[in-house]
C-alpha cells in the first residue's frame, strides 16, 4: 500500500515537471501561426494556420528596414569572433596547465579556479568603464575582447589533459625530437577534439544569449546582437507598451516568432551535438 | 549545464615530472594569450572596482564613504532583500527536484524512458536568457497563458496582479528552474552512474530500500557534484539582471527599476552617472558571492589544486 502511494506521489512529481518544462515550448511553437486576438480568444494550444506565420514574419522582417538580420549578423559576428579567441587562448593555456610546470603555475590555476566562479556579470560595470577609458566602447572588440576570456574553458581542457593523457606519450614524443608545439598540435591537440568541441560549444551558447554587456556597451541598433533587439522589439509590443508600439505591427504573434528565430541557431547546435554533448559532459563520470 | 570532474589529479612520479619541467619556456608561451585576457578582463576590472569604490568622482581616498553612502540609499535594503528570498527559492527548487528527479530517473526506471524524459526536461535549456523571460512574460499574462485557469484559481486575474511585488522572487526563480533544471538534472544522472554497481549491491543485501539507497549512499556519494551546482546556482543568482530588468520593461514601470542590486548599481552608473557608488554596490555583490563560494568550498573540500 505504503509502495503504490509512494510510485504514484513520484510519477505525478514527474508529470507536473514534464508538463511544467515542456508546455512553454510548446505554446512558443504555436503562437506565430495565430493572430494576436486568436491568442487571446483560443484555447491556447490550438494550432492557427501557416499563412498566418508568412504574415508575422513579414511584420517581423519588415520592422525597421529588416533590422532583425542585422542584428542576427552581429551576434554571430561577436560569439563567432570571441569563440575563435577563446579556442586559440583557452586549449593551449589548458595543455600547459596541465602538462608543463612553471614559476607562477599555482597561482594562474587558483585565480582561475576563483575567477571561474565568479559570474561574468559580477565583473561587467567595471570592464565597461575600462572599455571607456580605452576608447573601444561602440566597437565590436568591446563585445568580442570581454566575450573571449573563459577561464571555465580553460579549466575544462586542463582537466582533460590532467586526467587523461598518458604523460609517458609525451615523454615518448620528446625522445623522438619532437618540439613542444609539435607535441601539442600533432599528439595533444587530436586526442581532444571532444573537450574542444565542449568549450566551442559552451562558449558560443553563452556568448550568444549574453545580454548584460552588449546591453551596456552597444549605443546604437545598428550594433545590438539578437539579444538586445528582442528587448528593442518588446518596448515595441503594443500590448506591453501601448505608447511606443503604436502602428509598428509587432504584437506577441511576431514577438514570438522573434524568439524562435533567436535561439534557433542554439537549438540546432544542440540537437546536432547533444549525443557528443551528453558523453562529453560527463566524461571522466560515466566510465564505470 | 556547466559541468567539470574535480581534479583529483593522481601524482606524478617525480622522474616524469622532472622531465615535463624540462619543456622550458613554452608553458608560459602558451598561457601567455589567455594571461592577457585573465589580466585585462578579470584581474583589472576587480582592481577598478576597488580602486573606483575607495575613491571619490575626483579621484580622492574617501575611504568606506562610498559603501556608507549606498547602505543608506533607501534603495539598497530592498534590493538586496529581494536578492535573498529569491536565492532561498531558487536553490531549494534546484537541489531538491534536480537530485530528487536524477535519482528516480536513475533506479527506478526503464532506460529508455528516462533517457526520453531527461531530453524533454532539458529542452528549455536552449531558451536560456532573454528568450527565456519573453516567454515567460506570456506565460504569466492570464489572458494568453496555457495556465490562465490555474493563475485565475489562484485569484490572479490580470498580468498586473501576477506581477505584484510579493511574487517577483518567485517569478523569477521559476524563470531560473526551466531553464537551468534539466541540465542539472542530466549532471546529477551522469554522477549517479559513477557510483559503482557493487556497492549499490552490497546496500541492498543488507535491506536498504529504494529511500535508504538514496538518502544514505547515493545522495552522500555525488555530494561534490551537487555543492559545485549550489555554488555556481548561488554566485549567478547574486548578479540577477536580465529577469526583472525586461519584466521592467513589459510590466509598464509595476515593476521596481531597482528591484535587484545589479539594477541598481546600473541605475547609479547610467541614470545618475555615479560610478563610485556603482562600483561600490558591485563590490559588495562580488563580495557576498566569494564568501559564499569560498565557504562551500572549504567545508566541503571542493577544487583542490592538483599537489606535485
Amino acid at each position: 500500500m505504503r509502495r503504490v502511494l509512494g510510485v504514484t506521489v513520484v510519477t505525478v512529481i514527474l508529470l507536473v515537471l514534464l508538463a511544467f518544462f515542456v508546455l512553454p515550448a510548446l505554446w512558443l511553437v504555436l503562437a506565430p501561426t495565430k493572430t494576436a486576438g486568436q491568442l487571446a480568444g483560443e484555447s491556447p494550444l490550438s494550432f492557427g494556420s501557416l499563412a498566418n506565420i508568412g504574415l508575422a514574419w513579414q511584420h517581423l522582417t519588415s520592422f525597421e528596414d529588416g533590422v532583425l538580420f542585422v542584428w542576427l549578423r552581429n551576434s554571430a559576428v561577436y560569439a563567432v569572433g570571441a569563440l575563435i579567441v577563446t579556442l586559440v587562448t583557452s586549449i593551449p593555456a589548458g595543455y600547459a596547465l596541465a602538462l608543463t610546470r612553471f614559476r607562477g603555475r599555482k597561482l594562474l590555476l587558483t585565480v582561475t579556479l576563483i575567477v571561474m566562479i565568479m559570474p561574468s556579470a559580477a565583473l561587467v560595470l567595471p570592464v565597461f568603464l575600462e572599455l571607456n577609458l580605452v576608447h573601444l566602447i561602440g566597437t565590436a572588440w568591446s563585445i568580442i575582447l570581454p566575450f573571449s576570456f573563459y577561464p571555465f574553458g580553460v579549466y575544462l581542457v586542463y582537466i582533460y589533459f590532467a586526467t587523461s593523457l598518458p604523460r609517458e606519450l609525451l615523454s615518448a614524443a620528446r625522445l623522438d625530437g619532437a618540439s613542444e608545439w609539435q607535441i601539442f598540435t600533432r599528439i595533444a591537440l587530436p586526442l581532444a577534439t571532444p573537450v574542444v568541441g565542449l568549450v566551442a560549444f559552451f562558449s558560443f551558447v553563452g556568448n550568444w544569449n549574453n545580454f548584460f554587456l552588449p546591453y551596456l556597451v552597444l549605443p546604437s541598433s545598428d550594433a545590438f546582437p539578437i539579444q538586445v533587439g528582442l528587448n528593442q522589439l518588446l518596448s515595441s509590443t503594443p500590448s506591453f507598451n501601448p505608447v511606443a508600439g503604436a502602428g509598428l505591427n509587432i504584437t506577441s504573434p511576431e514577438l514570438a516568432l522573434a524568439i524562435i528565430v533567436a535561439v534557433l541557431p542554439v537549438l540546432v547546435l544542440f540537437l546536432f551535438s547533444q549525443r557528443t554533448l551528453v558523453s562529453g559532459m560527463l566524461a571522466g563520470a560515466t566510465k564505470e | 549545464m556547466t559541468t567539470v570532474d574535480t581534479p583529483l589529479v593522481a601524482p606524478a612520479r617525480r622522474a616524469t615530472a622532472r622531465r615535463v619541467r624540462a619543456a622550458g619556456i613554452s608553458g608560459p608561451l602558451f598561457v601567455s594569450g589567455y594571461v592577457v585576457l585573465l589580466l585585462a578582463f578579470g584581474v583589472l576590472p576587480t582592481l577598478y572596482a576597488v580602486y573606483l569604490a575607495f575613491t571619490n568622482v575626483r579621484g580622492q581616498f574617501t575611504g568606506l564613504n562610498q559603501f556608507v553612502r549606498v547602505l543608506q540609499d533607501y534603495r539598497f535594503w530592498p534590493a538586496f532583500g529581494n536578492i535573498l528570498v529569491y536565492l532561498v527559492f531558487w536553490l531549494l527548487l534546484i537541489v531538491i527536484l534536480t537530485v530528487g528527479v536524477a535519482v528516480v530517473l536513475r533506479s527506478r526506471m526503464p532506460a529508455p524512458l528516462s533517457a526520453a524524459l531527461r531530453f524533454l526536461y532539458y529542452i528549455p535549456g536552449a531558451l536560456a536568457g532573454v528568450a527565456s523571460v519573453l516567454v515567460w512574460l506570456f506565460m504569466l499574462d492570464p489572458s494568453v497563458s496555457p495556465v490562465g485557469w490555474l493563475l485565475k484559481s489562484l485569484g490572479l486575474n490580470t498580468f498586473a496582479e501576477v506581477l505584484a511585488p510579493g511574487q517577483l522572487s518567485l517569478i523569477f526563480a521559476l524563470i531560473a528552474f526551466w531553464t537551468g533544471a534539466g541540465g542539472w538534472i542530466v549532471v546529477m544522472y551522469g554522477a549517479l552512474n559513477n557510483i559503482p554497481q557493487e556497492v549499490l549491491e552490497a546496500a541492498r543485501m543488507d535491506g536498504a530500500g529504494p529511500w535508504r539507497l538514496a538518502l544514505h549512499i547515493q545522495i552522500p556519494m555525488i555530494r561534490k557534484w551537487i555543492v559545485y551546482m549550489v555554488i555556481l546556482a548561488f554566485a549567478a543568482g547574486t548578479q540577477l539582471f536580465v529577469e526583472p530588468q525586461l519584466l521592467q520593461t513589459a510590466s509598464l514601470g509595476r515593476v521596481s527599476p531597482t528591484w535587484s542590486p545589479n539594477q541598481l548599481a546600473y541605475s547609479y552608473a547610467f541614470q545618475h552617472g555615479d560610478f563610485n557608488g556603482a562600483a561600490a554596490i558591485s563590490l559588495v555583490l562580488l563580495v557576498i558571492g566569494l564568501l559564499g563560494a569560498g565557504l562551500l568550498v572549504t567545508r566541503s573540500g571542493l577544487f583542490k589544486v592538483d599537489e606535485q
